[in-house]
């Protein structure tokens, strides 16, 4: 999932210190899930807008809506009547969702609450961790699993390299050596002359490289 | 100008707090009636939102009474409601209504008396702090009096 975290609500604040009506649009996709942006998240940072501004004698009027995505056109086609009078529209969603707010309602000031961090998952309740690196051509299936291009940190495809000390990376004592792991794993695994092979340079065009990226599948596509 | 009462309302878990809140009216004990009792299955399942929704009712004071820590009927309820707290406690602190208004006591079932010192002590902390700036009814009152609001 995509992994974000909440700005400070004096920034959010800022950011919407001269509207007088507001929307706070939630996603029920992956922020929901990494706790930042879901139905409960949305309520809370609108409630907390609406004491504050109170307090500042400078009442908010804060509603919220949570769409299903915030990533797809015909889940925020859902919000075209609600947007009508409002003087903003404060996002709770990634990157992609605040993108999609301002694409589609292009005469409103909207704004993201969150700062989109990372992909990844969750290790206990309250912990997420980076797990991919969006190179563009996964090769898992050489590392037994585990990315080193996200998870080392400088990214390297024959390591590990002299930082390694003790299974863990130089850049920061509690972060696990990828390289160490992939080691350990693909010795478990009895494939250690899988990591003899060389790996040759990365074709970084498949990654940010190449500039902006899109995937197609024309035989999905609907025809107009 | 009348002493300003506060209004305070006590999320309270069923298993302990709200038990001995039955216990101090058995032991015949006098404390502040400025508290709303609010009955919980468990002191965790009280939510963020909940929270700041009764403050933005105009409530002066909120506070969570839950067990002991290791005493939970649900093993770890207290322990996230202490959590939750902390957190709204800080969210209060940075929109300007003050996280004292907000806070977590143990109460077990078998302390009537301490029900009753804990209404006390927060009546009188949120005394002490005055009137919530979101409850219209004191701001009125204290208008009404001459009095400055918060």
């Amino acid at each position: 999932m995509i992994v974000a975290q909440q700005k400070p609500i004096k920034d959010i604040a800022q950011m919407i210190n001269d509207c007088k009506k507001v929307l706070f649009v939630g996603c029920a996709g992956c922020v929901t899930v990494c706790l930042a942006g879901g139905e409960k998240e949305t309520a809370v940072l609108a409630s907390a807008m609406r004491i504050k501004r109170i307090l500042e004698n400078n009442p908010l009027e804060a509603i919220t809506y949570t769409c299903t995505r915030q990533c797809d056109p015909e889940y925020i086609a859902s919000l075209d009547n609600q947007v009508k009078d409002v003087d903003a529209i404060v996002s709770l969603a990634c990157g992609v969702g605040v993108q999609y707010l301002a694409e589609r309602f292009k005469d409103k000031w909207v704004v993201p609450a969150l700062d989109t961090k990372f992909i990844g998952g969750s290790t206990v309740h309250g912990v997420w961790e980076e797990k991919c690196g969006l190179c563009g051509e996964c090769i898992l299936h050489r590392t037994g699993g585990i990315c080193p291009i996200i998870r080392c940190s400088k990214s390297i495809l024959n390591g590990p390299c002299g930082g390694s000390q003790y299974g863990k990376c130089e850049v920061n004592k509690d972060i696990d050596c990828a390289w160490q792991l992939i080691y350990d794993r693909m010795k478990a695994l009895g494939k250690l002359d899988k990591l003899m092979e060389i790996q040759p340079p990365k074709d970084w065009s498949k990654s940010r490289d190449g500039g902006p990226r899109k995937a197609i599948r024309e035989d999905v596509m609907i025809d107009e | 100008m009348p002493e300003f009462e506060p209004k305070i309302v006590a999320f309270c878990c069923r298993y302990c707090a709200y038990t001995a809140a039955d216990l101090a009216g058995s032991m015949r004990l006098q404390y502040s009636p400025n508290i709303r009792v609010v009955e919980m299955p468990c002191s965790g399942t009280i939510e963020h939102g909940v929270l700041l929704n009764t403050f933005e009712k105009g409530v002066d004071g909120v506070y969570i009474a839950g067990c002991n820590l290791g005493d939970c009927h649900f093993l770890k309820g207290n322990v996230r409601a202490i959590k939750r707290v902390a957190a709204v406690k800080k969210i209060l602190d940075e929109i300007g209504l003050g996280g004292d208004r907000l806070e977590f006591f143990h109460v077990p079932a078998s302390e009537g008396t301490k029900f009753a010192k804990v209404a006390n002590e927060m009546t009188e902390r949120i005394r002490q702090l005055g009137p919530s700036p979101l409850n219209k009814s004191a701001a009125g009152n204290a208008q009404k009096e001459g009095g400055q609001t918060a």
